[in-house]
């Protein structure tokens, strides 16, 4: 009883907290003094006032749904907030097959994600001083820092090995599946000699690549005691197989839901309850997820049903308001870790109406 | 509630294994379960294989003349016994069998039966089957890898470490064709078509019970990736598809791909003029199973004679009619999904705008060719009277009795054919005969009244299996006794 009473009392903290940052955020980004050109410009043509009109989170309903074709057809440099000044800064991309990429810039946020990721784990979970191996889209990915601060931030080293997943999706959109078999071995074929010739003990990759590694070696036997995976749909059966088959039960696993968007979400550990259906958390209050009615995406579904993906990412470097995402999940309830709603069993939108292109690295 | 449902789980090595994921099918069971099937990830299946050397030496360890017992004693069992069926103990009597199959393939119980005769009889005939595709050799070959036929030593090895079977929901007894590979020592990783998990199940379950090791048996529902990672993992696969399948893999050398049959009547000069006395092998050829198989001729060529052949066939398959599952009598097949059954109708009903074509049947049948009728949709027999060879109808094949009758000289049969999986030609010309043999688009060849759906044990169907699976290397020794 008394546990319930604390997560009631720390759910609505939670909620006090992330009204009072949505304010603090709305007022950064649409002062002339600290935001950036593309909301300033934005809030000119709007027909209503975000600096005195949003006054919590539920006021970020007045926006509309951020279009991320802006992130393909703006500079980035645009979205360089006032307070930043000439500071130099990262650019990230996400997506994408053919064409302009869409763009996204960044300073500390990705460091800020995985320091907060990093704090959540244990020692053992991932052993401090343990080198890492990164088998995933490295190149003008987030990733490939974020991971390597996360390596270091635990007192390791980091060895990479880069996929490129805009030419595996390609070939998968033309029928190729030979050559993209074929690439997923040349990675995989790189990965092992890392494995086998360096002391590795945590690993960042997808969870195809996991499983064709596995294929090839013992992944406890190789002396990974912590693997982190994220990228694509996990059902409560392939996360069992990874955890008893592919990991052998020996391996810490930790999946997550993210992208350079939002940053990255964490799952909450597994219970038997769970029977492996994974729940994912947004690092709110920088980002929050909301399931959506497909619809009308201002409402939000019932406990314990899919809807769409809506993202709100919020912090002093970036601002982009209740974009959909490509994917739907079930929304879930919050939990003693994380004081806030979660989505389960996150897989591509309407994936069971239509094929889509996944799974892919 | 999960007490109610009956579960098919997968087999791995031959133990059971329960999917997270499984594929609802519905209230068919006679216990008024509803019934499911676990659904494996291709991960499932990459890793198995991995552990392939498990399967085979369980199968090495026995005599290849017992694995021939066990396939013998099997097919009674197949066709009898009570067998186990699902995770908590139960069991499945024929009936449970055949109810379940009907309610999930839409065959009637009549059709379900003869399919269980055929795969019965092909484990009941497993030595003459072996006979045929060895052409004789004996059995001792798959101890000891040699044999000696006459004067001449003669060494097989395995091509494969397994064989991988993608199989259709179409026909039960096409699950013949694998059966073969344990007495050869092949392991089996088998993808059940969505509506027939039951039968591959049932087959194992009875194999296993008459002595074969059940790690030699993989039983994986699975995805279309999961049915890539068989074929593409194991050394030797089959598959049945459409002609998008066919495409899809040609190019793999070690996957034997079974699209359309495209099966033919060919009527020659010689038999043109007595083509009533061989009517009833032609409805036969179209009709038997339901016109659910490959085998089914879904074309007669003739020579001559075309309005009275056209016409006397049409009025034959039109009295065809749908019947309830139960009737013993029922030669149609309803149709699992009837949006399916729906598609196929109107793409007929399409096909015949373009002039050249006509469908006979329809005006000897009582209605429409779709017919709603005992909670099922049928699709009645339907014969295209094709004046033009190049209708788009003229060489098509459907699932269920249908058939185009075509006319051309004998001389240009084969020129037009194309590739044909089953080719009954009614003649006795020798000179045709010889061509007939030596053409490269016919898979098997009936010589004589015989419909296209006739199995001879002793002759391979559809590819050799122990050509598909092993390969003969020379053998040379001065001083040793090879076999």
């Amino acid at each position: 009883m008394t546990q319930t009473i604390n997560q009631t009392d720390a759910v609505a903290a939670t909620k006090e907290a992330l009204d009072q940052y949505t304010r603090d955020m709305v007022q950064w980004h649409f002062s002339p003094e600290t935001g950036c050109p593309y909301w300033l410009d934005w809030a000119k043509e709007a027909a209503w006032n975000p600096l005195t009109e949003v006054t919590c989170f539920e006021d970020m309903m007045r926006f509309e749904n951020f279009d991320d074709e802006v992130l393909r057809d703006t500079d980035p440099a645009r979205f360089i907030p006032a307070a930043f000044g000439d500071r130099p800064y990262n650019v990230f991309e996400t997506g994408g097959t053919t064409g302009m990429p869409k763009q996204r810039i960044g300073w500390e946020d990705y460091k800020v994600d995985y320091s907060e990721f990093s704090d959540f784990y244990s020692d053992d979970f991932f052993p401090k001083g343990a080198n890492w191996l990164m088998v995933g889209p490295t190149g003008p990915r987030r990733l490939r820092l974020a991971i390597e601060h996360l390596a270091n931030v635990r007192g390791g080293a980091c060895y990479f090995i880069d996929l490129d997943p805009r030419w595996v999706k390609g070939l998968i959109r033309d029928g190729d599946f030979d050559m993209a078999r074929k690439y997923k071995e040349h990675v995989v074929e790189q990965a092992i000699t890392i494995l086998k010739g360096r002391d590795i003990g945590c690993m960042f990759t997808t969870p195809t690549i996991l499983e064709a590694i596995a294929e090839r070696i013992s992944i406890p036997q190789a002396g990974i005691k912590g693997v982190f995976v994220g990228g694509t749909t996990m059902t409560p059966q392939y996360v069992r197989f990874l955890t008893e088959e592919v990991l052998e039960g020996q391996v810490n696993f930790a999946p997550t839901y993210g992208n350079t968007l939002m940053g990255l979400a964490i799952s909450r550990p597994l219970t038997s309850e769970d029977n492996y259906s994974l729940t994912y958390y947004a690092p709110q209050p920088r980002a929050v997820l909301r399931i959506v009615d497909p619809k009308d995406s201002t409402k939000s579904m019932e406990y314990d049903e899919y809807g769409r993906v809506e993202l709100t990412t919020m912090t002093k470097e970036f601002f982009m308001p209740r974009f959909l995402e490509r994917d739907e999940a079930i929304r879930r309830r919050p939990c003693e870790h994380f004081p806030w709603d979660g989505v389960g069993d996150v897989r591509p939108f309407e994936s069971t109406k239509k094929k889509v292109i996944e799974g892919v690295y | 509630m999960t007490d109610n449902v009956t579960h098919i789980p997968a087999l791995r090595f031959g133990e059971a294994y329960k999917s997270m994921d499984t594929n609802d099918l519905g209230t068919v069971l006679k216990s008024g379960n509803s019934l499911e099937v676990s659904v494996v990830n291709a991960g499932i299946i990459r890793r198995d294989k991995l552990a392939i050397e498990l399967a085979r030496e369980s199968l090495r360890k026995i005599p290849a003349e017992t694995l021939l017992d066990y396939a013998e004693k099997a097919s009674e069992i197949y066709l009898e016994d009570e067998l186990a069926f699902g995770m908590n103990g139960e069991t499945q009597t024929v009936a449970d069998y055949v109810t379940a199959l009907s309610g999930l393939t839409g065959l009637p119980h009549s059709l379900c039966r003869s399919n269980m005769f055929k795969v019965a009889a092909a484990l009941k005939n497993i030595r003459a089957v072996l006979a045929g595709l060895t052409r004789g050799l004996p059995a001792e070959l798959f101890d000891k890898g040699c044999a000696r036929l006459g004067d001449i030593d003669m060494n097989f090895y395995p091509t494969a470490d397994s064989l991988g079977v993608t199989l259709p929901s179409n026909s039960p007894g096409v699950n013949s064709l694998w059966l073969p590979a344990l007495v050869m020592k092949t392991p089996v990783f088998l993808k059940p078509g969505r509506e027939d998990p039951l039968t591959p199940y049932r087959i194992i379950q009875a194999m296993i019970q008459a002595g074969f090791p059940k790690e030699a048996f993989g039983f994986y529902p699975t995805t279309h990736d999961g049915g890539d990672a068989i074929l593409l993992s194991c050394g030797r696969g089959i598959v049945f598809g459409s002609d998008a399948t066919v495409k899809k893999y040609a190019k793999y050398s070690n996957i034997q791909v079974h699209g359309s049959g495209r099966s033919k009547v060919l009527i020659g000069k010689d038999m043109a003029e007595e083509w009533g006395k061989h009517l009833d092998v032609m409805v036969e050829s179209v009709s038997a199973n339901g016109g659910r198989s490959c085998i089914n001729a879904s074309s007669v060529l003739v020579p001559s004679h075309f309005d009275e052949i056209a016409d006397a066939l049409a009025q034959k398959l039109a009295v065809i009619e749908p019947c309830s599952r139960e009737d013993e009598n029922a030669l149609l097949c309803g149709f699992a999904n009837a949006e399916f059954a729906k598609m196929m109708d109107e793409a007929i009903d399409d096909a015949l705008k373009t002039p050249g074509a006509v469908d006979l049947t329809a005006k000897y049948r009582s209605g429409p060719r779709l017919v709603e009728k005992f909670g099922q949709t049928f699709l009645c027999p339907t014969l295209i009277a094709c004046r033009d060879p190049s209708h788009p109808l003229a060489n098509t094949e459907y699932m269920f009795p249908f058939v185009s009758v075509v006319e051309m000289p004998q001389s240009e049969m084969l020129n037009v054919i194309g590739s044909t999986l089953v080719v009954s030609a009614l003649t006795e010309d020798e000179g045709w005969m010889a061509e007939l043999m030596a053409s490269p688009d016919i898979d098997r060849l009936n010589l004589g009244s015989v419909p296209t759906n006739w199995v001879q044990w002793e002759q391979p169907h559809e590819g050799n299996l122990f050509e598909f699976l092993y390969r003969r290397r020379a053998i040379q020794a001065k001083t040793l006794k090879i076999a």
